[in-house]
């Protein structure tokens, strides 16, 4: 069984009492009715689904039922680090004892996971 | 004609008990129970009108007289009182933002006794029962098998475990048979 460290209960707890809840770090927009429909599709439908680093939202919900982030390698399942929620994606090159930088058989990538984009307009 | 015609009411799973060689469970009698949310700011105004201190770390518990106060979340606690005064009454009185809701019926307790009490919850329950880890008076919110339930140690080898009504001769039947393995 996975252990997962709660930010708020500040312990490592059974993966039984979590629960995941998607992509974390997905800002909604500020003035929603003026965005295009591709943006809002972005927003709304698509999701990365990295092979490596992912960062997530996940639920407590049978512990202390709080909503935080964590970064996990979709590969290992290793969680790298768990933080509460609304605060900055942390800098995963500064977390020293990241299980994927140790076990990582490829450097870490640093573009952009290919995502599905919508095809633009231009190129119809 | 009769005048009147009254419920004959009976709590859930009341007179159950069972007895292994080294577990011993029963039904709790019926308490108040409250559900209670409020943000910091609020805290110690609750607590004076509730008459004892809301604890405000992770998997902790305050007990004064016959009310508990069990943490939660951050901003959550169970608040039980098997007296006769109802927690909700004192809260009602504080005007500092909090939201108080009453689930008395909602739950039923169990107490679950023995040296081989932990053992018996283990069987269901994923977390480290030990005293280090959870020492007399902690508190969580956890899973029993299937189903939620808050989970309070009261003493070394005593637990108090509360459920959804719902989910009572689950939990009840859980245990008996937890104990029995425990036992074994
Ligand atoms: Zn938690």
């Amino acid at each position: 069984m996975l252990l997962i460290r709660c930010p708020y209960c500040e312990e490592e707890r059974p993966e039984l009492e979590f629960r995941n809840a998607g992509e974390a770090h997905v800002v909604r927009s500020s003035d929603m009715a003026s965005i295009s429909d591709e943006d809002f599709e972005k927003f709304f439908f698509i999701r990365n689904n990295p092979k490596g680093v992912i960062f997530e939202r996940w639920r407590h919900v049978h512990g202390c039922a709080r909503f935080f982030n964590a970064a996990r390698d979709t590969v290992t399942d290793k969680f790298i680090v768990t933080y509460k929620a609304g605060m900055p994606k942390p800098d995963l090159d500064k977390i020293t004892d990241a299980p994927s930088a140790v076990a990582a058989t490829e450097p870490p990538a640093k573009k952009k996971p290919a995502r599905r984009a919508p095809a633009k307009k231009k190129d119809a | 004609m009769a005048k009147s015609s009254e419920a004959l009411r009976n709590p859930a799973q009341a007179g159950r008990e069972f007895s292994a060689a080294a577990v011993k469970l029963a039904v709790l009698p019926p308490a108040h129970r409250l559900s209670l949310r409020a943000p910091e700011s609020s805290v110690s105004a609750l607590s004076k009108a509730l008459g004892l201190a809301l604890p405000n770390r992770p998997k902790t518990s305050a007990a004064k007289g016959s009310r508990m106060a069990l943490w939660l979340g951050p901003d959550e606690w169970l608040v039980i009182d098997d007296g006769a005064k109802d927690p909700l009454e004192a809260c009602s009185k504080v005007p500092a933002l909090h939201s108080a809701v009453g689930i008395s019926h909602r739950n039923v307790a169990f107490s679950v006794v023995g040296i081989d009490a932990a053992n018996a919850i283990n069987a269901g329950c994923p977390q480290d029962l030990s005293l280090d880890a959870f020492p007399v008076g902690a508190c969580s919110r956890t899973i029993l098998g299937k189903v939620e339930i808050v989970l309070l140690r009261t003493a070394e080898d005593q637990f108090r475990v509360e459920c959804w009504r719902s989910f009572s001769d689950y939990v009840f039947t859980f245990l008996t048979e937890a104990a029995r393995d425990a036992a074994a």
